[in-house]
């Protein structure tokens, strides 16, 4: 396909990703996807890239930061440990 | 719960001194805080700094909180104030400080075309990959990596996020997209090396 194309339609990707791209910009995404198989990588893995963020487990505040916290804060009247 | 009504009759108690309306406050927030800020600075020890310089100044300064952009609006804001503060100081290793110097607008031609997307699910799960997501994220530029961190990792509305950044939306757009254009070429460029690499030991 064109290169022209598939420049021209990759700052709309996200967008067209996160459904938030008008109806006719997904209408000519999905024309040009249909024929051009470098632009079906980009988007297949864009997509991913964001689901393996998405997936990641959360970090979390031990124990004994939230302890700190509460302390910092002269809370520590209020700290209630988490029951694991 | 997490509406307008129950924030401002927290605020209101915050404002009064009610010390257990900040240990409410605490419980319901310090959680993304700390999240926000680790994954901008890359490390837990400054982290929990952050997230208790967040809330000092967040009680001090409670008189100005302006409810109409929410309360967890506002103490994201005040956090990410305390992440740039640390970012802006000199000798920093862990995470990318690197500033957007190039044309604001620029969207990259993506260059690796791996197709990756669709591996053993095993092949994303290892301990090796998951590091690399971490690595890749470290390293975007720090404007591009606030913007993923809340967009795509909190969840937060494109104009939350403008909101705590002091963008325009359409910057949150442009960014987000940067951001992700450039994680997908980092995580491209290593499992294509990968699968070469087991190729070539067959
Ligand atoms: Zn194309």
């Amino acid at each position: 396909m064109e290169q022209h194309d598939c420049r021209h339609l990759l700052g709309d990707l996200s967008e067209y990703l996160d459904g938030d791209a008008s109806a006719a910009v997904c209408a000519e995404i999905e024309r040009h996807l249909a024929d051009c198989a470098k632009c079906r990588v980009v988007v297949d893995t864009l997509r991913k890239t964001v689901l393996l963020y998405h997936d990641q487990p959360k970090p979390e505040l031990d124990e004994n930061a939230r302890a700190r916290l509460y302390r910092a804060l002269d809370l520590q009247n209020f700290f209630a440990p988490k029951s694991q | 719960m997490n509406d307008h009504a129950t924030e401002q009759s927290l605020s209101e108690r915050i404002r009064a001194g009610d010390k257990a309306a900040c240990a409410e406050c605490i419980e319901i927030h310090s959680p993304a805080i700390y999240r926000l800020a680790l994954r901008m600075l890359g490390n837990q020890a400054e982290a929990e700094d952050v997230t208790q310089e967040t809330f000092l100044n967040a009680f001090k300064s409670i008189d100005t909180f302006e409810w109409r952009a929410g309360l967890q609006t506002w103490l994201h804001r005040i956090a990410y104030n305390n992440v740039l503060m640390r970012l802006r100081k000199p000798r920093r290793e862990t995470v990318s400080v690197q500033v957007l110097t190039e044309n604001e607008g620029l969207i990259e031609t993506p260059r690796q075309l791996f197709d990756w997307c669709c591996l053993p699910e095993a092949e994303y799960a290892t301990t090796e990959a998951r590091a690399e997501l971490a690595r890749a994220l470290n390293d975007l530029p720090e404007k591009l990596r606030a913007v993923f961190v809340l967009r795509d990792l909190e969840e937060h509305s494109t104009e939350e996020t403008a909101t705590i950044l002091a963008i325009s939306t359409e910057a949150v757009k442009t960014r987000l997209h940067r951001a992700r254009l450039a994680l997908r070429e980092r995580l491209a460029d290593y499992y294509a090396e990968r699968i070469n690499r087991r190729e070539e030991t067959k």
